[in-house]
């Protein structure tokens, strides 16, 4: 029988491996059938990423916020919730961090930059724990109160922009350098890449996130709750304030992926009309990583790699950059379609223990 | 002389384990055989190998005296072979009688003919002494007519070869009397039984022979008439059995628990406990006895926080405590064992580990300033995991990898060694075999030697019996009386459970 678990344990490993192994070939005949070279276009993702500086860059700065979105999701999956408001807690965050960066541009930089920092990360918590108080309280679904809150954040950050941060470009202002993680010395080592220091934000982020949960009497009480709420109420915690408080700190994360964007990447908040999708690739992020803090890392490391190597295929192999979007959404069935595989195996030896 | 069934070493084994290890089972016609033996000896495996469910490794089938193979379950009911599950296959919207004839209904011109259907039930439900109302629904029937429906469904395929796999675990004491009946009545008419169970009473109340089987292995096959009772449950777990007897002095003293003019509502707002009285002092174990549903749980509830009241007080150690917070009151000096283990005792993918300071974790030592000790916390797992002999590689198990009486042990291992002022056990020993429960009521009776205040709820007239030194029988949400164990015998507690009190008058 404990053979049997620890089997189950390293298929559980071994799932997202095969997954990117399956995503990548069956991407490789979808390229076969449509008549281009797919050694050509991996090799080209590869080689880009590897030995050309810019794009290893670029990949770099566009995991930051993937994975802080990514922990987003992994976090209140952990405690037992669905957060599917990571789109809309990282727009809110991404605005309050240059709004704070931009009203407050006289202080010194060792001030203004954690400043804006934490303002983004506060606001995403803020947009976290209102979907939490809603399920705390009232019982109301969290997914379905965290999709309507990306909505209102979606409006709402183009209201703010519009008449209180506005200049040409349907954008607010660039923010003070004074507040900006962005770094020549970094740009230079990339070749001019938008790559910035965001990456320790991210890399504490992980480790925030692995030593909240495993080591501290709250990530004890909130991975209870989100295993079995009943023993947990009658073990004595409270179930109500630990799903505030997951989708609060989840939304930390959220608001802090918004920040890096802001703070980091653009240097300031452009309306749009539609949503970033980092968010909703978190969610991806978090699937493919297990929602462990590693895996979300490494998860977040493919995907972008994938993205921005993917660049260079149509010039290299003449693959079009989409198809790296329906890898990834290959991957992501693989994954989701493994999940099944282990729940019937699951069922299955659960079935033979009795 | 042939048998009517006979299975002739069956070998079965599953990746890593072997459930069956060349078991021979003999089964004489008319007969109701007990096969006897601990949770996960291989009971369950060796009839799901008779039922078709399963195929042997090796081993061969003789149903009367002939060689049978068995595919599935269809062949086993060709060959007279019929499965009462512990778990019933019922479809609750249907009514008893589609239930019964479900997958070989009655035609007439090929349509579906359910008046020879209600007719079919009724004439079986009468030969056979099963009363139920063919043309009731099932969801509206209680479990021991359900349990009657699950008969005649095999009945009605003809079977003459009946499994009853542990049928008594989910009936009331009354129902299992009936049900003993109902054997009996069966074997008369010329059916053969085979029943599954570690219950040693039921045993001994009905059966002709058992085998018993340990650890997938046989161990014997006795006649029920030359054995005893101790004899077999040693039989069962391989070593001697105590029968664990609360045999230490009744001193009680001052009072830990006090509950008066307590009145608590389910989740439909229906007041389910009504003006209820009850203490509990330290030194004693106090039994609730009482027919599932009369307002056990929601009393448990409401003592431990989880449950508001209506009115009335609950004092714990002379400390007003109505309405407190769970974790106040754990603080407060309350042990809880729930009946429901796997929902509410454990947390099933935590390890034991983690399991063990489910009421704890924020406290010292197990935390220091808001940080887990993880090593503290692994020795102290450790050390209970030895001392209350939970059968696990490492602490570090997950709790859902652990055997029911293994999970129970976490359990009380966690609740006992906070040495709570006043334990609620609410059926403590559930679903466990005999070395388990032997277990768990030593445990309790060394609480109440070292004077602390046991309140035990259990559905098992004999678990009260033997435990309490008050009985308390609980009615339609009140204490309708307390007795003595020693002088009171289940006859007169089945009538107080039923709402007559002495001297002849209904409640």
């Amino acid at each position: 029988m404990s053979n049997l678990l620890k089997k189950v344990n390293w298929m559980t490993l071994l799932i997202p491996v095969i997954s990117v192994i399956l995503g990548l070939l069956c991407g490789a005949v979808i390229m076969l059938v449509i008549g281009y070279n797919p050694v050509l276009a991996y090799q080209s993702i590869v080689e880009s990423i590897f030995l050309q500086p810019y794009y290893g860059g670029e990949t770099i700065r566009a995991m930051i916020p993937l994975v802080l979105a990514g922990l987003a999701v992994a976090f209140s999956f952990r405690t037992g919730l669905f957060n599917i408001g990571v789109e809309g807690q990282l727009m809110v965050g991404w605005l309050a961090s240059v709004a704070c960066a931009i009203s407050l541009g006289h202080l010194p930089k060792i001030l203004l930059l954690p400043l804006s920092i934490v303002a983004g990360g506060a606001a995403g918590a803020l947009w976290g724990f209102i979907p939490g108080f809603l399920k705390a309280r009232f019982k109301v679904h969290e997914v379905i109160s965290t999709i309507m809150m990306n909505y209102i954040a979606l409006y709402t950050t183009a209201y703010l922009i519009k008449n209180f941060l506005y200049t040409e470009g349907e954008r607010t202002p660039t923010i003070p350098s004074a507040a900006s993680l962005a770094s020549p010395f970094l740009a230079n080592l990339t070749q001019g890449s938008r790559l910035h220091w965001g990456i320790i934000v991210a890399i504490i982020a992980v480790f925030a996130m692995w030593f909240l949960l495993w080591k501290t009497t709250k990530g004890y009480e909130l991975r209870s709750v989100g295993f079995s709420p009943d023993a947990s109420n009658y073990a004595g915690m409270s179930v109500a304030r630990n799903i505030m408080l997951s989708l609060t700190i989840s939304g930390i994360f959220a608001g802090l992926a918004g920040a890096m964007e802001g703070l980091g990447t653009y240097q300031y908040m452009t309306i749009s009309s539609a949503f970033t999708g980092i968010g909703f690739n978190g969610i991806a992020v978090a699937l493919l990583g297990l929602n462990t803090p590693i895996g979300v890392l490494l998860a977040g490391a493919l995907f972008s790699g994938l993205q921005n190597g993917g660049l260079t295929m149509q010039a290299n192999a003449g693959v079009p950059v989409e198809l790296v979007n329906i890898i990834i959404a290959l991957i992501i069935f693989f994954v989701g379609s493994s999940y099944a595989i282990k729940w019937a195996l699951s069922r299955f030896s659960r079935k033979g223990k009795k | 002389m042939s048998y009517a069934i006979e299975m002739r070493q069956i070998r079965k084994e599953f990746p890593g384990i072997v459930a069956n290890d060349n078991i021979t089972l003999q089964v004489e016609d008319g007969e109701i055989h007990a096969l006897f033996g601990e949770n996960g000896a291989g009971k369950s495996t060796l009839m799901n190998v008779l039922f078709g469910l399963y195929q042997p490794d090796r081993g061969e089938i003789y149903v009367h005296g002939e060689k049978a193979v068995i595919h599935d379950p269809n062949d086993a009911t060709r060959l007279g072979i019929g499965m009462v599950h512990q778990h019933f296959m019922l479809i609750d919207k249907f009514t008893v009688a589609e239930n019964i004839v479900l997958g070989r209904e009655p035609k007439k011109n090929g349509v579906l003919d359910m008046k020879e259907a209600v007719k079919v039930v009724r004439e079986l439900s009468e030969k056979y002494g099963l009363d139920v109302d063919p043309e009731k629904k099932v969801e509206e029937i209680t479990v021991g007519m359900q349990q009657r429906v699950e008969i005649l469904k095999t009945l009605y395929r003809g079977s003459d070869i009946l499994i009853f796999d542990e049928p008594t675990a989910v009936l009331t004491p009354i129902e299992i009397q009936e049900l003993i009946e109902i054997m009996k009545r069966l074997v008369h008419e010329g059916k053969s039984i085979i029943l599954i169970t570690h219950k040693l009473k039921e045993i001994f109340e009905c059966c002709d022979r058992a085998t018993v089987i340990r650890r997938g292995k046989n161990i014997d096959t006795v006649k029920i008439s030359d054995t005893n009772p101790t004899e077999l449950a040693s039989m069962m777990v391989g070593r001697k059995v105590h029968v664990q007897v609360n045999d230490a002095p009744y001193n009680p003293q001052g009072k830990v628990l006090e509950i008066e003019h307590l009145n608590v509502a389910d989740a439909r707002k229906v007041e389910v406990i009504k003006d209820l009285n009850l203490t509990v002092h330290g030194g004693e174990i106090l039994g609730i006895a009482g027919v599932d549903g009369n307002g056990q749980t929601e009393l448990i509830e409401a003592i431990a926080g989880l449950r508001k009241t209506k009115s009335g007080t609950i004092k714990l150690n002379n400390q007003d405590v109505t309405n407190q917070r769970t974790r106040k009151m754990i603080e407060a000096g309350l042990g809880y064992i729930p009946e429901d283990r796997q929902k509410h005792g454990l947390v099933l993918d935590f390890s034991i580990a983690e399991n063990m300071v489910l009421q704890t974790y924020y406290q010292k030592p197990y935390a220091q300033m808001g940080i887990l000790q993880n090593k503290v916390i692994a020795k102290k797992a450790k050390k209970l995991i030895q001392e209350f002999d939970v059968r696990t590689p490492s602490e570090k198990t997950h709790a859902r990898a652990l055997s029911g009486g293994n999970q129970q042990k976490v359990i009380v291992a966690r609740e006992v060694d906070r040495s709570p002022q006043l334990l609620i056990a609410a059926q403590p020993t559930r679903g466990l075999d005999v070395g388990a429960i032997e277990f768990i009521h030593g445990k309790l009776i060394e609480e109440k030697k070292k004077g602390k205040a046991v309140l035990l709820v259990s559905f098992e007239l004999d678990e009260i019996l033997h435990l309490s030194d008050r009985i308390a029988v609980i009615y339609e949400g009140y204490i309708i009386d307390i007795v003595s164990p020693k002088e009171t015998n289940e006859n007169e507690l089945g009538l107080l459970m039923a709402g007559r009190k002495k001297g002849g008058s209904e409640a």
